[in-house]
């Protein structure tokens, strides 16, 4: 189903695409977002706006959206069903549209407990499957959430999911993954690749049961700033996998942000080179967004296309 | 079964500070099975409270009587005797308990001695789990049995979420992940397929969202 976004051209059209993302500050001003968002703009086709991050209260996904597309990126906004109920939901993404957002990516979101926040009440009155399925029937048939009928102005979202192939169990993933996409998810961005070979294992699943021609699969990287945070990851974050080996090469490097970089375009070079049925990279660097340009930029994958 | 756990004694004493004499009402069910308010915990709480306020030279007089349910107007009426002179009346029943002896005896000042936990089931001795999450509609048919609505931290219905690894909750690696088991029992039950099937959001005004819920039974009715 075609909308305006523009993401969806480049991706339909078979072009390999590059989207980035941009956190929100903990405070009330747009200026580090808005700058952030000019330092990027040439170098990706769009950034997603992460909702309330681990939890951690932070400026809304949908007016930081506003910012970033007013400095000429088209944004992703991102949301959790951690937060809001249904109505809410609903709300929101009728909101958003009206602001000129057109995608959404669809997340359970980190549970509240690895927040600021940590003894508030959280939602899930839906889940990401069902916020999926119920923004394409939003969509293409033009329904409430209810099955009330919308009269006019429908949103019509490009619809995006998210999946982790390193997460248990193992098997499921590329099932669940299928499901998401029965239930309406256009483009897929995967959680953050250290694990070259899980992540390989798991394409050849994708393609096994023909996924990679019907969805839009992103293939998520993050640069590493240190070993301490690679190792952090390693051990702290659930459904992530961090291999020795990445850790001891951050160690033992003179310049490990520099390392961390290298690393990083080297994953994106050997993906594209390599791995088929992936259509683009999503590059989180988290809390180092000044980064982006230059991994973009060395990756081979500038200039992006003009739409 | 209810599970509850006793307040701390100071947190129940300071409920009933002003108060010279009291009655403790234990209940028999739920509470006893999960050893926190039955006739032995009220008879420990009893004489801890007389303890504490000998200590601060305020002596306290006790009553005790065990129920044998305080969720049934029967049985609460069988307390009225013991009421008469005190001035306030401890319940270590659940949350159920201590609203209806608050009911019945409404000039009277009554307080909980316990935190209503769950209803759930127990592991091992001194151990009890939470189960089941009173969502007012059972799904445990789609499920393998196991809960997602309580057992799952996000209350997922078409997980597991991304956060799933080793078989543990993102939460907390004492905590097992609900779909991983509702995948392991679905595997093992050869009907994997099941869990392809979109499972649609929870109706919650059969829940708690309604409004207190009323079960009627009209063909068990006496008048």
């Amino acid at each position: 189903m075609k909308t305006e976004s523009k993401l969806q051209q480049i991706l339909d059209s078979g072009q390999f695409a590059v989207t980035a993302e941009i956190g929100p500050p903990k405070h009330s001003s747009a200026e580090g977002i808005r700058h952030h968002a000019e330092m990027m703009k040439d170098y990706v086709d769009a950034t997603n706006i992460t909702d309330n991050q681990t939890a951690i209260v932070r400026l809304s996904s949908i007016a930081a959206g506003v910012h970033v597309q007013s400095c000429g990126i088209e944004p992703i906004v991102q949301m959790t069903c951690r937060d809001r109920n249904r109505i809410a939901m609903q709300s929101d993404l009728l909101g958003a549209y009206s602001l000129g957002m057109r995608n959404v990516l669809c997340l359970s979101g980190d549970h509240q407990k690895f927040g600021n926040h940590p003894t508030a009440k959280n939602v899930y009155d839906i889940d990401s499957m069902q916020l999926i399925y119920y923004l394409r029937r939003m969509r293409d048939e033009k329904l409430f959430f209810s099955g009330e009928e919308i009269k006019e102005h429908e949103p019509r979202f490009f619809i995006g999911a998210v999946a982790n192939p390193f997460a248990d169990p193992f098997e499921f993933r590329v099932a669940r993954l299928e499901k998401k996409v029965e239930a309406g998810a256009q483009f897929i961005q995967t959680q953050c690749i250290f694990d070259m070979e899980r992540f390989e294992r798991f394409m050849e699943m994708v393609r096994e049961r023909g996924i990679d021609q019907r969805v839009h699969i992103l293939a998520g990287v993050t640069p590493m700033k240190s070993w301490r945070a690679a190792k952090y990851i390693q051990n702290n974050v659930s459904g992530m996998i961090v291999p020795d080996e990445l850790v001891e090469r951050l160690k033992n490097a003179e310049d490990p942000k520099r390392e961390g970089v290298e690393i990083c375009i080297e994953q994106i070079k050997y993906i594209k080179e390599n791995i088929k049925g992936v259509h683009g990279v999503h590059i989180m660097a988290i809390a180092w967004e000044e980064v982006v340009p230059e991994i973009v930029e060395r990756s081979g994958l500038y200039p992006r296309p003009k739409i | 079964m209810i599970i509850a756990q006793q307040k701390p004694v100071k947190d129940i004493a300071a409920m009933i500070s002003e108060c010279k004499k009291v009655l403790l009402v234990g209940c028999a069910g739920c509470v006893t099975v999960c050893l926190s308010g039955g006739e032995k915990e009220t008879e420990v709480l009893a004489s801890s409270l007389r303890i504490m306020r000998k200590m601060e030279d305020k002596p306290l007089e006790t009553v005790t009587y065990t129920a044998t349910r305080q969720c049934d107007p029967e049985y609460v009426a069988m307390i009225d005797n013991y009421t008469k002179d005190v001035d306030a009346i401890i319940s270590l029943a659940c949350g159920v308990g201590v609203q209806y002896l608050a009911e019945r005896f409404t000039d009277k000042w009554v307080v909980p001695a316990l935190d209503t936990k769950f209803i759930g089931g127990s592991t091992v001795h001194g151990n009890w789990e939470e189960k089941c999450g009173l969502c007012g509609e059972c799904i445990l048919h789609r499920t393998g049995g196991i809960c997602p609505i309580i057992r799952c931290s996000k209350s997922i219905l078409n997980g597991p979420c991304g956060g799933s690894q080793y078989g543990k909750c993102e939460v907390s690696k004492d905590v097992d992940c609900a779909w991983q088991l509702i995948y392991d029992r679905m595997k093992a039950l050869g009907k994997l397929d099941k869990l392809m099937e979109f499972h649609p959001p929870k109706d919650w005004s059969k829940s708690r969202d309604g409004g207190p819920r009323k079960a009627i039974r009209e063909d068990v009715m006496i008048d």
